[in-house]
């Protein structure tokens, strides 16, 4: 079980991760992997966080801005810790 | 250039203009809303027919009437369709579909309903429908190249799994059927917001992109900034989207764009439910990103199989094409495996890689073009959903 992982990143230059796992806890330490080359890291889950759903791989600010597919997807409007969720009510798009 | 994938054949129906289609339906179809019931009891007399009711057809008028025949002429000229029954109200806009299906070479009819009322219409008709379930069910399939299939794509009910696994796997077979010589088809233009200036770098030349901006922009400024209550934020992403996880329209944007793979490049641009012209290779056609408007269009476009990466579970169909739904998502593998075609989870235990799931997805075509029921045709789904540009007169 220990090679499936809770979290993927599609690049290394992203800030968030996706969770790819039902019934994820807080607490959980999380295997982690970059789909870009497979490789892998760990990193400790912040909050129940349910499948689909990303979470912050660093401490984030408000007025960062969220990288996922190495590209700019938004800006953070709440301070997330690293492990945090990261979704609508912390990160918006920079559009409107 | 041969690959491992030049031969891949299957068995079809090779039509009188040299296209090939993976179904063979006899079509009772309406030119107008009030021509349901005839169509639909002409479909109950005749087994082995299918009416295609829908709600327009009448006052309509200028690009939205145009819209309108190329939808209706392009259903009946898909080569899934053997012979096609047209009945609207009057003789005239009835012709002009009759004559633009009958330019393929297949056989059609028209009827008109004013001066001979439903009993009289439905009668002649039917007798004409069941003249054409008796010569759709002789023809037999032959052996065709999978290089004479015209496949289209287009998300929906995304979530962060689509961009991770369904998308890049759609991506990755056009990546390698491309080159052998298919038409592929993408568009949801309004999906494209947010990563539009990676669309426009997608196309083969400047020309093509600078002309794929102008159109998207246009989409922008009429559509989007005309109607725009407060932003987009109450409908893109959709509330399904939100709850699957995806955030902003960026997010959903740059996922959506995964179905085009690494090295395709769209050659042109279609208008809704135009047939491609440029030759064979990939196309953007202008659409609306609702699901079943969008199968349609493209199905009008003469696209003959469609595929569907999920993330959430949608559950749309279409009446003349198989649409073969792909989900990375466990928990919709889970929950709605009758809706799903290939199931490419393994991306996410990665135990599965893109490159294997796109083989898979290029092996479930296949099987469907030679015959193989779709789950959405399995269930029942037949969404035909016109689309409509502006109010009618």
């Amino acid at each position: 079980m220990s090679n499936i992982p809770h979290l993927l990143v599609h690049d290394h230059e992203d800030n968030v991760g996706v969770v790819v796992v039902e019934g994820l806890t807080a607490g959980t330490e999380m295997f982690c992997c970059v789909t870009h080359d497979n490789s892998t890291f760990s990193l400790t889950a912040g909050a129940d966080v349910p499948i689909g759903h990303k979470i912050a791989l660093k401490d984030l600010k408000e007025g960062d801005t969220a990288i996922k597919y190495g590209e700019d997807i938004g800006k953070i409007i709440a301070d997330i810790p690293k492990g945090g969720h990261v979704h609508t009510h912390n990160c918006k798009t920079k559009r409107w | 250039m041969s690959s491992k994938y030049s031969n891949i054949t299957f068995q079809g129906y090779r039509r009188d203009n040299g296209r090939v289609g993976v179904r063979n339906h006899v079509l009772i179809l309406p030119v107008d809303d009030i021509s349901n019931a005839a169509v639909e009891a002409v479909a109950n007399n005749v087994k082995g027919t299918l009416a295609i009711p829908h709600a327009y057809g009448r006052l309509q008028f200028g690009e939205d009437l145009d819209v309108h025949f190329r939808t209706m002429i392009g259903t009946g000229a898909n080569p899934n369709v053997a012979a096609v029954v047209v009945i609207g109200i009057e003789p005239e806009w009835t012709k002009v579909i009759v004559d633009g299906i009958a330019a393929t070479g297949k056989p059609v009819e028209g009827f008109s309903i004013e001066q001979n009322g439903d009993f009289e219409t439905i009668r002649k008709a039917s007798w004409k429908a069941k003249e054409f379930v008796h010569y759709a069910t002789e023809l037999q399939r032959e052996e065709c190249s999978i290089s004479e299939l015209w496949v289209s794509t287009k998300c929906g009910e995304s979530d962060t799994t689509t961009g991770l696994g369904s998308c890049p796997t759609v991506g990755n077979m056009y990546d390698k059927l491309l080159p052998e010589g298919i038409y592929g088809c993408f568009g949801e233009t309004s999906e494209i917001t947010g990563a539009e200036h990676i669309c426009q770098k997608r196309a083969i030349n400047e020309e093509v992109g600078e002309r794929w901006y102008k159109m998207w922009k246009a989409y922008q400024d009429d559509v989007i900034f005309a109607h725009q209550t407060d932003d987009l934020s109450d409908s893109q992403p959709t509330k399904g989207n939100i709850l699957g996880g995806l955030t902003t329209i960026e997010e959903k944007a740059l996922g959506n764009l995964e179905k085009i793979g690494r090295t395709s490049k769209y050659i042109d641009i279609l208008e809704p439910a135009e047939q491609p012209n440029s030759g064979k290779g990939l196309y953007f056609m202008d659409t609306s990103s609702a699901a079943a408007e969008c199968v349609t269009l493209m199905a009008a476009g003469g696209y003959v199989i469609h595929t569907f990466p999920t993330g959430q579970g949608n559950v749309v169909g279409n009446p003349i094409v198989p649409v073969i739904k792909i989900t990375a998502n466990p928990r919709t593998v889970r929950t709605m495996s009758e809706h799903v075609d290939v199931d490419v989870s393994g991306i996410l235990r990665r135990d599965q890689t893109i490159d294997e799931a796109g083989d898979a997805l290029i092996e479930m075509i296949r099987r469907t073009a030679n015959g193989r029921n779709t789950a959405a045709e399995a269930l029942g789904h037949r969404e035909f959903s016109m689309t409509k540009l502006y109010r009618s007169a």
